[in-house]
């Protein structure tokens, strides 16, 4: 039996399915994201912020962050378990990816409610 | 003269502080031979030479090595297939300890196949004669019992190379497979439980090294992939 308490969901199987349907969300939001900006050529402050005021623009945007938050953190720490073979500089590596998940995380809620 | 150009990785710890590469030059005299041929030739002129072999005809398993960067059984590859520029380098399996030359230790390849219990476990009571199967459920097995144990797929598996205490490996998750795909098998629950973690399966990538080195032809990612459906549809 192989134990693990340092990944996102505690089993292979939950942060497989995490990571694929993380992938579908962060797919979609950035083909939306660069259709938006190839039918907007010309695009100015007012339109960018006036889609950003929109309820579920917001909606879509958090869910993405949370997909972008959750999917690095599975991919990194797949990363540390592959390549960091001392204990402390792997745990170190997890310990400052969490932390920057957690600040871009809390940073992206402020920017989308905070205007 | 047809000579060929043959680097073989030598390392005897014994005698050396480290590997390193000899060089030898083999008359084929134009003939298409086995890599296998090639290393007997070699064992003539240097009797010192290390290699295991069995039966040479790609069924015992035991010749797995790196021919010019891919894995493969030296007596069923023949020159043409792995030769360029009349150059020829072999190595052992890449990943495992060597012991010597192009012997590698394959105990922790083995270790994961045996926790993979590759055996038939049903506790329900014993049949008279024996356990029956519909041809159906016994065709379901093809491309999954043929495997020798040769462990080409696993040693070319970079996921292997990382994490060979934890995850299994193709070769041991093939073998799962055919065990947990086997009718006359009811271990399913405890099988699946063993393999639920980040590690044993699920640092499968889905490279696909395995599938393209198999001596056997055989397709270890589809066999991962079919677990991974039975773990999905169990957990949803």
């Amino acid at each position: 039996m192989v134990t693990n308490i340092t990944n996102l969901g505690r089993s292979g199987l939950s942060d497989w399915l995490i990571q694929r349907v993380s992938a579908v969300v962060l797919a979609l939001y950035a083909l939306f994201v660069v259709a938006y900006l190839l039918f907007h050529p010309n695009l100015d402050y007012a339109t960018w912020s006036g889609l950003f005021a929109q309820t579920w623009m917001r909606i879509f945007s958090l869910l993405a962050f949370i997909s972008m938050a959750a999917h690095a953190w599975v991919g990194l720490w797949t990363v540390s378990t592959d390549y960091l073979k001392h204990t402390g500089v792997r745990f170190g590596f997890q310990a400052v990816v969490i932390l920057a998940i957690f600040v871009f995380l809390v940073w992206g809620v402020q920017v989308l409610w905070g205007a | 003269m047809s000579s060929l150009q043959v680097s073989v990785y030598r390392y005897n710890p014994e005698t050396d502080s480290a590997p390193y590469m000899q060089e030898f030059q083999i008359d084929t005299q134009g003939r298409d031979l086995m890599v296998l041929n090639i290393l007997t030739m070699i064992k003539d002129q240097d009797s010192s030479m290390a290699f295991r072999r069995s039966c040479r005809e790609g069924v015992c398993g035991s010749d797995g090595m790196n021919m010019n960067g891919t894995n493969g059984l030296a007596c069923i590859t023949p020159l043409s297939g792995v030769v360029k520029d009349n150059k020829l380098v072999l190595r052992p399996l890449p990943g495992l300890p060597v012991m010597r030359d192009l012997v590698v230790d394959m105990g922790l390849f083995y270790k994961q196949y045996e926790r993979m219990q590759p055996y038939l476990q049903n506790d329900t009571a014993e049949p008279a004669i024996e356990r029956l199967q519909s041809p159906e459920e016994r065709d379901k097995l093809d491309g999954l019992y043929e495997c020798i144990l040769c462990a080409c797929c696993s040693t070319s598996c970079p996921s292997f190379w990382w994490n060979p205490d934890k995850f299994v490996g193709p070769a041991g998750l093939l073998q799962a497979y055919r065990f947990l795909a086997d009718s006359r098998d009811n271990a399913t629950q405890a099988r699946l439980a063993e393999l639920e973690d980040p590690f044993s399966l699920f640092r499968c990538r889905g490279i696909m090294n395995c599938v393209a080195v198999c001596p056997k032809g055989l397709n270890p990612t589809r066999a991962i992939g079919k677990i991974r459906e039975m773990l999905l549809s169990n957990a949803t």
